[in-house]
């Protein structure tokens, strides 16, 4: 009977669910797994720098290709420093499969060296997670975990994987039944569909609400998106996670709504009278204060996850289904009606004077590079070239989220829910591994770039020409925004001291620098780093105390935008700073 | 500013779930990570290959919340299927409680015959102690517990109710 070891089933499994790459770091308990990928060609490991580097660097080649991450790390602190990325993935619902060392399984329990209830720790943010204690096991729990991590509402699944399963030697001529426990939701109840079309159809100021389900659903779900954008007539907005399912460049775009979303966006979903959510999950950054969301309209909530429904705002017809095929559903009864498209010109006369407002306006200056102003030349310069952007996590994301416009899917990778800075540069280089010929930008912060900045020598080592964009105005910009608009301006700790010089830096790890402070020559700044083949950071100096608008303050109403800063007030009741 | 109560409901969930490491304390810390209540809970394998167990769970919260339970009890992968009997209609909830008593004299006498009306089985006795042993609803199980705290009471062990809907239909 032929036997393998439990490394190499776990290989072979791997092989034969399709994985090419892996992001991992070696370690003691998990020797016997790199020496089984020492020792075959179809699978590139990736050798990251520090394991939260690898589980982002996972979530990043995800979100651009549609397929699984694959992360690869020793037990104790290899596993406990990639939870992080495993939280994240789990809520933004990105499918990884987190592969972790253990101790081996008689010395569970007993405090051994580099020892940590994996399973435990990563129980309640991953969407399911395995212990194998026995290597006959690993092809059947492999084989499940990449249906789990997939199907259904995406996420991360854990394997902990003890040293002396790896080493075992298993049969592997065994035929074992795949399990089908699992369950998910697929096409939607018609009963559901055409109440839904009626809805919409009979709608006078409807709006169509997209999240990042319409992007996890696959392209043909952002295909018929803008087929039922154009069938309704209806106006579309989007979370920050489904930026570029409905084309930025379409007539009907919004802009993104919530908390630093455009003034039509959350106007629109404020005044809505039929209100459809495609794959988002109503979060308090989209809603602000609950009782004052969206009063008067009929809610239709399309998601895939149950628990989404009535978990914040409670809807009127919850449709339980992939938004995709919900779409496509609605689409067909649309046309078989031969439902009319209604003009809705008062709605469109309302929502343009909304749009009148600009609300995306900011002060110009020649002596100073405005931070918008840098977002919207790097787009100007590169938007013919399809660029794959991802951001770290504060002003410099959502000033990105503003002014860098997005027309199709897998091309916006930023942490919407668990907003981890330190995301970027990793997801930037899974990215680059996924689509090596794209041009992938990490538009960054001084400080969010420093807290995996060590990532700089993994793009090194494999010659991935990402760049680097740090809007660079030496504050924790989003965290002093929030003391001037909630502590009198009491900036404790906000201040971004000691900060490397990036160009320096970039040298330091073979990469090139180049900084900028000159609007006037920030167009040719931003020519010489596109230009450069191979990796660059690009310091970019912006003016030092612009804040993000518009903005909704913590616990306000869709209605209560703050648009400028001359609007800004110093302090905010208890109510509203015990809103995060 | 101070934090605010809402109204609750209590309910009885039942759960069908595979009988494999980790389940129990996946679905006892979802209720902790989202901060739901568990008043009960009870598991035990019920088939006949021991691959399912049974889990009810007591638990109490707003409509909205045992709503959001329920589906995140679903969410989880070993989780099979979940039934909220209280919603379900028509159900029996059964638990089972151990009390000891302690005393002598009256106080004995007295403990013996309220057991005796509330149909509770002696099932260890000494010359200063018993220990009954009592099947019900929760609500006989508290008013038996209170009156043998006036009798001497000294420990007490119950179960947690487990719960069937009545008729032939399956929760």
């Amino acid at each position: 009977m032929p036997e393998k070891s439990g490394a190499e089933i776990l290989i072979d499994t791997l092989i034969e669910q399709g994985v090419d790459t892996i992001f991992g770091y070696p370690g003691g308990a998990v020797l016997p797994i790199y020496d089984a990928l020492f020792q075959q060609k179809k699978i590139k490991h990736v050798l990251v720098r520090h394991e939260a580097g690898a589980a982002h660097a996972a979530e990043g080649y995800a979100r651009a290709t549609g397929k699984p991450g694959v992360v690869l790390v020793t037990s104790g602190p290899g596993a406990t420093n990639a939870v992080t990325g495993i939280a994240d993935a789990f809520l933004d619902s990105i499918p990884l499969v987190v592969l972790t060392g253990q101790v081996a399984t008689n010395l569970i329990g007993t405090d051994a060296f580099q020892e940590a209830d994996t399973v435990g720790i990563t129980r309640h943010c991953s969407k399911h997670n395995y212990l194998v204690k026995d290597p006959a096991e690993l092809a059947t729990v492999v084989r499940e975990a990449f249906a789990i991590a997939t199907k259904g509402r995406p996420g991360p699944v854990v394997i902990d994987i003890p040293k002396n399963v790896q080493v075992a030697k298993a049969a592997t001529d065994v035929k074992r039944p795949t399990r089908s426990r699992f369950t998910y939701a697929g096409e939607a109840d018609y009963a559901e569909i055409n109440r839904a079309v009626e809805l919409i159809a009979n709608a006078k100021a409807p709006i169509l609400y997209t999240g990042g389900g319409i992007i996890n659903s696959g392209p043909a779900a952002s295909e018929a998106l803008r087929e039922l954008a154009e069938l309704t007539g209806a106006p579309v907005t989007s979370t920050l996670m489904g930026l570029g399912a409905y084309p930025a460049s379409g007539d009907a775009w919004l802009g993104m709504l919530g908390m630093h979303g455009t003034y039509e966006a959350n106007m629109a979903m404020n005044q809505c009278d039929v209100m459809v959510c495609l794959g988002a999950r109503f979060d308090d950054r989209v809603t602000g204060r609950l009782d004052a969301f969206s009063p008067d309209s009929v809610k239709i909530h399309v998601d895939i996850d149950r628990s989404s429904m009535n978990k914040t705002v409670r809807v009127d017809l919850p449709i339980v289904a992939d938004v995709g095929t919900a779409m496509r559903q609605m689409i067909d009864v649309w046309k078989g009606r031969k439902t009319k498209k209604q003009p809705l010109t008062e709605w469109w006369s309302r929502i343009t004077g909304w749009r009148a407002v600009d609300c995306l306006s900011y002060p110009g200056s020649t002596q100073e590079i405005m931070p918008q102003y840098a977002i919207q030349r790097l787009f100007a310069a590169t938007k013919d070239k399809a660029p794959i952007i991802t951001t770290e996590v504060g002003q410099h994301q959502m000033w990105a989220a503003q002014h860098f416009h997005f027309d199709a899917p897998n091309k916006w990778l930023t942490s919407g829910g668990l907003g981890t800075m330190g995301y970027g540069l990793p997801a930037a280089i899974g990215a680059q591994m996924g689509h090596p010929d794209a041009l992938v930008i990490d538009i960054a912060g001084e400080a969010s770039i420093q807290m995996n900045i060590q990532e700089m020598a993994t793009a090194t080592q494999y010659r991935l020409p990402v760049k680097v964009f740090i809007l660079n105005n030496e504050w924790m910009g989003m965290v002093r925004q929030w003391q001037e608009l909630t502590y009198e301006s009491r900036y404790s700790e906000s201040y971004s001291d000691s900060l490397p010089d990036f160009v320096a830096l970039a040298e330091a790890y073979g990469w090139k620098g180049i900084r900028c402070a000159d609007p006037a020559k920030l167009d040719d700044a931003i020519a010489e780093m596109l230009a450069h083949d191979g990796p660059v950071m690009f310091d970019c100096r912006v003016h030092k105390t612009s804040n993000c608008f518009p903005m909704i303050p913590s616990g306000a109403a869709h209605t209560d935008m703050i648009l400028h800063a001359d609007q800004v007030s110093g302090t905010m009741d208890d109510e509203a700073k015990a809103l995060v | 500013m101070h934090i605010k109560q809402e109204l609750t409901e209590r309910h009885v969930l039942t759960l069908t779930v595979d009988n494999e490491a980790g389940t129990l304390a996946r679905i006892a810390g979802m209720f902790t990570s989202r901060g739901y209540n568990i008043d009960s809970l009870t598991v035990a394998d019920i088939s006949e290959d021991h691959a399912t167990s049974r889990i009810t769970i007591v638990t109490k919260g707003p409509p909205p919340v045992i709503d959001q339970i329920i589906a995140q009890c679903e969410r989880l992968i070993p989780v099979h299927k979940v039934t909220d009997l209280t919603e379900a209609g028509p159900h029996v909830e059964r638990e089972l409680a151990l009390v000891k008593v302690s005393g002598a004299g009256d106080q004995r006498v007295e403990a013996m015959r309220l057991a005796d009306i509330y149909r509770a089985r002696v099932i260890d006795a000494t010359i200063n102690s018993f220990i009954f042993e009592i099947t019900g609803g929760p609500e006989k199980i508290d008013t038996f517990v209170t009156l043998m705290r006036e009798v001497g009471l000294v420990e007490v062990g119950r179960t947690g109710i487990v719960g069937l809907m009545r008729g032939a239909g399956v929760s």
